[in-house]
């Protein structure tokens, strides 16, 4: 099964697996390529739009397409990376992203992102959108303001038999991300976790616990997203 | 070599960022040799006396007279600075952008669970005196044009130095990874 | 549990990829859907509460609240403002006794807007409990208004008469008119019903496929895809069983021309079905109806009937052995978005009408994963042609590059709107002289995802080598105001119509509307137009065609009108964020009385 093929990113031939996807076969080669909606082992969905790549000329998601013989990839030119920079800063000003007060502040992706992209002039007006915050549910709290929509947590929580405990309510601008009022009372601990933890930013939190990383020992505090992947590359 | 002229003001904010300024510890004595402060809470000028070349903002616009103040600043610096989160998005003060602003008043001064009996005629405080609350609080670049921003809720120290230095001196900024962060 | 609702989803065997019908008949039978019956549903079909109101709160039409016994939709194109839209609602309003948006204290009428509804050579227009009204004036909402008082039914409000050629069938029943100004090879009436089936089924499905393949007609929706590659592509891709879908969600504002053809010509249109159907092999097909064509549903169905008593559908159909296939029809319920092909197979799945990620393309995972074709009416219809006359009768229609007709939808400032059937290649002046269009200002060519042309290129000619165009033709005369009147709309319109999944698609239309309401109140400056046109490459990473086209209309007027723009502009003025001291502080002086 596992048929070998060589492709070029940013001029670099790279080996992948056949049916890859352009972004694990990417970061098989130590070439960190950003993502925000993807989960590795889960069917991408392509919503962020962040890990956008040039195949052939066009702007695909590097999440959702595989990798094919011969293919010529295009990730890191400078409009590319701006339209990357441009769509984390669309992200900022689309919701209410107050860092200094937020839990995940350190440990959040989108955060992580707009420190490596160095997100410092802004170029969108905030549009400080009426969000909610639902406490309601016995384990979560739902911090719409944070929500970028990404999807994560639609995709990859679900009930033992396999009913889905977050969606995707209306659409359009007014497109949200609503939790089951029936199955979330049934969610284990470990569920609930696991839903916090799969969001890439502060829009899930689970109840009774938080700010235990210190300032300083935080995932992004030191290092910036993706340095995992490129520093393999160094070694 | 003339000293740079600096001026801050603290808008919509908490003076933290001040307080991260002045966090520079003993370096504030090499700025002080590459810098003079004319109107600034630091040493208490209350008045534009010449014009600046640096205007450090702390805090966004909430209310009219942030606006005086800010636009007061664009007209007398030739690099406006915005520091601060609050300067830069609103802040923690625009939480309540999402919320109509007689809703606002309202919940603080009539229904709220804090107002107990004492405001019987339902005043909210209308004084001639007191500023008047915009509809939303404003990031400073939504109101004048903004050179440069420095983000942190406070900006580190090490930050505002180095920004300072590089604007000062003309020398290349230098932004290595730990010292950027919104929180 | 309420037995109603029982009794629907046990109509579609409580099938979760029927969902839509099942909401569509709930939404029917109570007005919306209420707690208990979404509650019933979801049980029933095993899926959460959640899962459930994702699909229903994605479409226009559902509603999880009481919209008034008598729901109210009127149409929010730019056609119909240009045809007087506004005394309409005002009309709406004062007799109803509510504001847009809301139902009437008795509960009794719901007034919404509503995305274009097909009805443009006939604005301003509005859909009632299903039925269309058309060419409304205040004088005629407030007899509407007045017959909903007296308990009438919507069916039984005409008097009068009804609309021209088939438009006036008991079945049919609406008052809507076809308006055919002109007919070529697709609308002729010289055809037999059925020749083409019973030719193509002594052939070699894939003969069939070469005869469409050498005529080289592509997609009429507007995507232009050749559409004998598409079916050669399903063919090929590896399958349990193929499914030919129609797309007849024609939501493009200021299209109309499927409507008219599946008023007119529907056998035409369902024979290129299984003319389809034999060349790719497949065994079902599926006419996915936009909801604002509701009232074309029984009489489709019963088109189908007929067929099926022709053997025309169904099994060994004209009698070729193992030839079976058979079509339904699969109303939408009210999204723009549903138009792309993908997210049309999504919605006739039961689910939100988001577009999917591509690759697979629907060829070769479409319809419940199975390879699909989806093709527009007018493509279905204009292949029937082909097959019974061959690829060189109808590459003898159109340029060397654009072959055969294309049916125009035109509407706006002109004389004779209406469906126009022309050769490709017609110059933009040819047009216009045939519809008497006069003291043109621009002309919308392709709807608001198309492009926005003025005098100067009217010398352009319709094809795929230089406008391409899905069909809609919007006049707009010099009385106009293009940046208020024309591009805001539209862009209303995309914000409206996004299906909200990728990033720059749900943000940053609004953020242009931003930036062109600062530019129409006089505030913006040349930076804003310098804004506009960096930040609208941001939108080329969206998936589907909506997020690539929805800035089209603040870009195409940019570009061919910038002298609109330049004129509204400030002068001397480098900077400015719009901000205005008297505004922002309106509130604030007003809540604590100073002034």
């Amino acid at each position: 099964m596992n048929q070998l093929i060589e492709f070029r990113l940013d001029g670099v031939v790279c080996m992948g697996q056949k049916g890859q996807y352009i972004v694990d076969a990417a970061s098989d080669n130590n070439i960190y390529i950003p993502t925000l909606c993807n989960i590795p082992g889960i069917k991408p969905r392509g919503a962020c739009r962040i890990c956008s790549v040039r195949v052939n000329g066009k702007l695909m998601t590097a999440c959702t397409t595989p990798v094919s013989e011969g293919m010529d990839i295009e990730s890191k030119s400078a409009d590319i990376e701006d339209l990357r920079k441009a769509i984390i800063e669309l992200l900022f000003t689309e919701g209410n992203h107050f860092c200094p007060a937020c839990e995940r502040s350190g440990n959040c992706e989108l955060q992580a992102l707009a420190y490596r992209y160095q997100m410092l002039v802004p170029r969108f007006k905030f549009q400080f959108s009426k969000r909610t915050v639902e406490a309601s549910h016995p384990k979560l709290i739902k911090d719409h303001d944070r929500c970028i929509l990404c999807k994560r947590c639609i995709r990859a929580i679900k009930d033992e038999k396999g009913r889905s405990i977050f969606a995707f309510g209306k659409r359009g601008h007014q497109v949200e991300i609503n939790i089951d009022t029936k199955l979330s009372k049934n969610m284990t601990d470990e569920q609930a976790l696991e839903a916090a933890e799969i969001c890439p930013v502060g829009a899930i939190l689970k109840k009774e616990q938080g700010f235990k990383d210190p300032i300083g020992q935080r995932k992004y505090d030191n290092e910036p997203i993706g340095s995992d992947i490129e520093n393999l590359a160094l070694q | 070599m003339n000293k740079a002229i600096i001026a801050t003001t603290s808008l919509a904010g908490c003076f933290g960022c001040h307080m991260s300024f002045l966090d520079i510890d003993e370096k504030i004595l090499d700025l002080i040799e590459l810098v003079e402060f004319n109107k600034s809470p630091i040493n208490d000028i209350k008045k534009f006396t010449k014009m600046c070349d640096i205007g450090l903002i702390e805090g966004g616009c909430c209310n009219d007279e942030n606006v005086h103040i800010l636009k007061d600043f664009r007209a007398h610096c030739k690099i406006l600075v915005s520091f601060g989160e609050c300067a830069i998005m609103g802040g923690l003060p625009a939480l309540r952008n999402t919320i109509p602003l007689q809703e606002c008043l309202d919940e603080a001064y009539l229904n709220g669970p804090s107002v107990v009996g004492n405001n019987e005629k339902g005043i909210i405080p209308n004084d001639e005196e007191l500023p008047v609350l915009l509809n939303k609080v404003y990031p400073c670049h939504e109101v004048v044009r903004i050179d440069y921003h420095l983000p942190g809720c406070p900006p580190k120290a090490e930050l505002i130095w180095e920004a300072l230095y590089a604007l000062v001196t003309g020398n290349p900024l230098k932004l290595p990874y730990e010292i950027i962060k919104f929180d | 549990m309420d037995k109603t609702v029982d009794v629907i989803i046990k109509k579609f065997n409580a099938d979760k990829t029927r969902l839509m019908d099942i909401l569509i008949d709930t939404q029917d039978e109570f007005g919306f859907i209420h707690e208990s019956a979404a509650d019933q549903i979801s049980n029933t079909l095993d899926i959460s509460r959640v899962d459930l109101e994702q699909t229903i709160s994605f479409y226009h039409f559902f509603s999880t609240k009481p919209r008034g016994k008598y729901t109210v939709y009127i149409n929010n194109s730019v056609v119909a403002h240009m045809a007087g839209r506004k005394d309409v609602v005002k009309a709406f309003e004062i007799e109803a006794g509510c504001k847009i948006g809301q139902v009437s204290h008795d509960g009794l009428i719901g007034l919404f807007n509503t995305s274009c509804i097909g009805m443009s050579d006939q604005e301003p227009s509005a859909i009632i409990n299903g039925v269309v009204f058309t060419r409304l004036t205040r004088f005629r909402v407030k007899e509407i208004v007045k017959n909903i008082r007296a308990g009438i039914k919507v069916e039984d409000m005409f008097q009068a008469s009804y609309g021209d050629g088939n438009n006036s069938l008991e079945i049919i029943k609406a008052v809507v008119n076809n308006h055919i100004m002109k007919k070529g090879p697709v609308l002729s009436l010289d055809y037999t019903f059925g020749n083409a089936i019973l030719k193509i089924i002594k052939q070699n499905p894939k003969d069939v496929i070469e005869e469409v393949k050498l005529s080289n007609i592509r997609g009429r929706g507007g995507a232009g895809f050749p559409t004998g590659l598409k079916w050669d592509f399903c063919r090929q891709s590896i399958g349990e069983r193929r499914y030919i879908f129609c797309n007849a969600d024609e939501g493009e504002p200021g299209t109309f021309k499927d409507r008219v053809i599946m008023t007119e010509r529907p056998r035409l249109l369902f024979e290129g079905m299984v003319v389809a159907a034999y060349a790719v092999g497949a065994s079902e097909g599926i006419l996915y109806l936009r909801y604002e064509y509701k009232y074309l549903h029984k009489y489709l169905d019963s088109i189908l009937e007929e067929m099926r008593h022709m053997h025309f559908l169904g099994k060994n159909i004209g009698g070729k052995k193992g030839f079976d296939f058979d079509v339904r029809i699969q109303l939408g319920a009210g999204a723009y978005v549903c138009g792309e092909e993908s997210a049309l197979i999504e919605s006739a799945e039961g689910k939100r009408g988001e577009p999917r990620d591509r690759p697979p393309f629907p060829v070769e995972k479409g319809y419940l994963g199975q390879p699909t074709i989806v093709n527009n009416v007018e493509t279905l219809c204009a292949v029937v042609k082909v097959v019974l006359n061959g690829g060189d009768w109808y590459k003898s229609f159109g340029t060397s590059v654009s072959t055969g007709t294309k049916l125009l939808s035109v509407s706006g400032d002109c004389r004779y709107p209406g469906v126009y059937e022309v050769e490709w290649g017609f110059s933009v002046d040819d047009i216009l002289e045939m519809i008497g269009a006069e003291q043109v200002q621009a002309i919308q060519v392709g709807g608001p995802s198309g492009t926005c042309i003025g005098p100067n290129e009217f010398d352009r000619i319709l094809g795929y080598e230089d406008l391409a165009t899905g069909g809609s033709m919007i006049v707009i005369n010099n009385k106009r105001d293009i940046l208020k009147d024309i591009v805001l709309n539209f862009t209303e319109f995309f914000i409206e119509e996004s299906c909200g999944s990728c990033t720059p698609c749900r943000t940053l239309p609004i953020l242009m509307k931003d930036k062109l309401i600062k530019i129409i109140e006089g505030k913006g400056v040349m930076q804003d137009l310098m804004d506009i046109e960096r930040w609208s490459g941001i939108m080329k990473a969206n998936r589907c065609g909506l997020g690539h086209t929805a800035l089209n209309p603040i870009l195409s007027t940019l570009k061919n009108f910038r002298h609109l723009y330049l004129d509204k502009i400030q002068k001397g003025v480098e900077f400015d964020t719009g901000f205005r001291l008297e505004e922002a502080t309106k509130i604030g002086r007003l809540v604590t009385n100073r002034n």
